[in-house]
């Protein structure tokens, strides 16, 4: 859910930028990184541990982590709390439940 | 290969600060940023920050980043990557940055290291269910992308980034549950601490979480007490309802790139973790090779401004590069910094420093 | 005890208030209650009412004498640790920093709160300076309570709708 109003802050969202998860079409905003665009869409599982396959989230959302790699445009392993969202983007993840929310 | 005089890994407060330097003392300088534009972890900091006036003191932070961007505008000889990430740094001050699918490779007759830090985690049952966030993140997503990051959430920490974070929730309209502290007594500054009371939070001393409970995101977490030996207390066990739970207990210095360089690292445990050996200069031991900001050991952005000025001015110096007010600069950024650690919230920092032989008292 | 509560204790508070008659004219009082680096109240006062010194890390000291109530370090102190505080017939005004939404309107009637976060009486508000560029996008609103809350009163909030 976006901050509708902030007492120090302003934010932009009044251009959209259509893109896909796993097959399915979301909406976010121009600034966003596609990590946020997906937040904001209620993503909250973005990957899984390469052993035991426990799901992870964000957690550190500035390029530390490694837990919200996903595969962009057919690209694996994009860091995408850093990747800027664009227009037409295709993102999936290869969590096992994809029915996320 | 492209040579420079200077590169810089880390656009922000440290890094920053060093580039203006030396840029002023007519070095070519090459700013490396990871993420898509300047500033660091500043563009998210919304409070008003402390010190003195010359870090900038009664200014927010994202304010603070547009004034030292600014700074750097019109000097030619600056070039700036951004979306750029320097993966590899080798003895012979050559790195590699990975940017656009490409790998390019950087020489610097001088380097200076600012990647800042990293988060801790905090171990306990089930701590990486989805909902579970570094306090640093929930900041990213409300006070950057102005997303809310929950609908409640409860903090784990007192130090600043706890007390802050959980004020800023509040701003942007999140109700803050508790904060529980593992200590018994509040890490960060009394005001912030001050500041959350007064608006109704709680603040639970010497509780921390024992689990986390949910099957695909957090749904409960379990607290429980401590004594004073840092031992469970039996009974105190307390579930409480959260889609949100904040990490704030601590960073780590992002010290990757010096330990694959080989400078000689120091674990003081007061400077958060693995730091480079450095000399005053703010040189690691590898010649021309500088460490300035969070990555030397965790303080305030106000501390990492200084030292990044610092750092600019040696690497500068070291080089034959005259900055036109080195010598008064160079006293007065030693003094800001002295008076900056010098009060009961500097100890820690100071006996970190004293751990690592740079300072004597 | 503040340490661990972050509420100092009404001894505390009541060292860093001049005498009642003093307050007959809108005076600062700083609530800086441990040693922290910083120091823009001091550098901020255009009257030089506040003292630090070199070592930023020290608690402000402040001139009574000099005070002018102007407002300018309530809206500087990073900490949000100063508020205005004058008496007038019976009632305490206060001038307090404001950095949450909704912003109260003139005449309205808020709730009183004290340093536990506690609901303590209704308040007045009788003045309100929207946050802009020049007060460094903090509010400053002035409200009226009865005087015997003068120790206790720290913020306002929203009385239940």
């Amino acid at each position: 859910m976006r901050i509708k109003e902030h007492p120090i802050l302003n934010f932009d969202h009044t251009v959209k930028i259509q893109f896909s998860y796993n097959g399915k079409a979301m909406v976010g905003y121009k600034g966003d990184t596609i990590a946020a665009a997906l937040f904001d869409n209620g993503v909250r599982h973005f990957s899984d541990s390469v052993v035991h396959k426990r799901p992870r989230g964000l957690y550190c959302a500035i390029g530390n982590c490694g837990s919200c790699y996903m595969n962009v445009n057919g690209e694996e392993n994009v860091k995408t709390c850093l990747t800027l969202l664009e227009e037409g983007m295709k993102v999936s993840s290869a969590i096992s439940e994809v029915n996320d929310d | 290969m492209i040579k420079r005089d200077l590169v810089i890994v880390g656009g922000g407060p440290a890094g920053l600060c060093a580039a203006k330097v030396a840029l002023d003392a007519g070095m070519s300088v090459t700013l490396v940023e990871r993420f898509n534009r300047l500033g660091g972890q500043l563009i998210k900091q919304t409070h008003k920050f402390f010190g003195s006036e010359s870090q900038y003191a009664k200014t927010r932070g994202y304010d603070i980043a547009e004034i030292l961007i600014k700074e750097l505008d019109g000097y030619g000889d600056l070039e700036v990557l951004l979306e750029a990430t320097c993966v590899g740094l080798y003895p012979d001050k050559v790195l590699t940055i990975y940017q656009d699918n490409h790998y390019f490779k950087y020489q610097g007759k001088s380097v200076i290291i600012a990647t800042g830090a990293s988060e801790k985690v905090l171990a306990f049952e089930n701590n990486d269910l989805p909902g579970i966030y570094g306090a640093g993140a929930v900041q990213t997503l409300m006070n950057i992308y102005g997303i809310k990051p929950g609908s409640e959430v409860v903090m784990v920490g007192s130090g600043n980034i706890g007390l802050i974070v959980s004020y800023q929730l509040i701003q942007a309209g999140i109700k803050v549950k508790c904060l529980v502290e593992a200590a018994s007594k509040i890490g960060g500054y009394l005001v912030h601490a001050s500041k959350l009371k007064r608006l109704g939070v709680d603040i639970l001393m010497n509780t921390t979480i024992k689990r986390a409970i949910g099957k695909e995101k957090l749904e409960k977490i379990v607290t429980v007490k401590l004594d004073e030996n840092w031992q469970e207390i039996k009974n105190t066990e307390t579930e409480i309802k959260t889609d949100a739970l904040c990490i704030s207990v601590g960073l780590s210095p992002l010290h990757q790139l010096m330990s694959m360089a080989g400078a000689k690292m120091l674990d003081v445990s007061e400077l958060g973790g693995l730091v480079p050996k450095k000399t005053c200069d703010y040189e690691t031991t590898i010649e021309h090779v500088y460490a300035c900001g969070d990555v030397t050991g965790i303080e305030e952005a106000s501390s990492a401004m200084v030292e990044g000025r610092i750092a600019g001015l040696m690497a500068a110096k070291h080089l034959g590069f005259k900055h036109p007010k080195a010598f008064e600069l160079e006293e007065t950024l030693n003094n800001q910094l002295c008076v900056l650690r010098q009060g009961p919230c500097g100890e820690k920092i100071r006996c970190g420093l004293k751990k690592a032989g740079e300072i004597n008292d | 005890m503040i340490e661990k509560t972050a509420v100092p204790d009404k001894n505390q508070i009541k060292s860093r208030f001049p005498s009642k008659k003093v307050l007959i004219r809108p005076k600062a009082i700083i609530e800086c209650y441990t040693e922290i680096p910083c120091n823009p109240c001091e550098t901020s006062c255009p009257f030089d009412a506040i003292t630090i010194g070199e070592d930023i890390n020290k608690i402000p000291t402040i001139d009574f004498d000099k005070c002018t109530g102007c407002g300018i370090c309530v809206y500087s102190c990073p900490g949000l640790a100063i508020m205005n505080v004058m008496i007038k017939n019976g009632k305490a005004y206060f001038k307090i920093a404001y950095e949450l939404l909704p912003l109260p309107k003139v005449d309205e009637k808020w709730l009183a709160i004290n340093r536990h976060g506690d609901e303590i009486a209704t308040c007045k508000i009788e003045q309100v300076m929207p946050p802009k560029k020049t007060n460094n996008k903090t509010a400053l609103i002035t409200v009226s309570v009865e005087q015997p809350y003068l120790y206790d009163f720290v913020t306002i909030r929203r009385a239940h709708e």
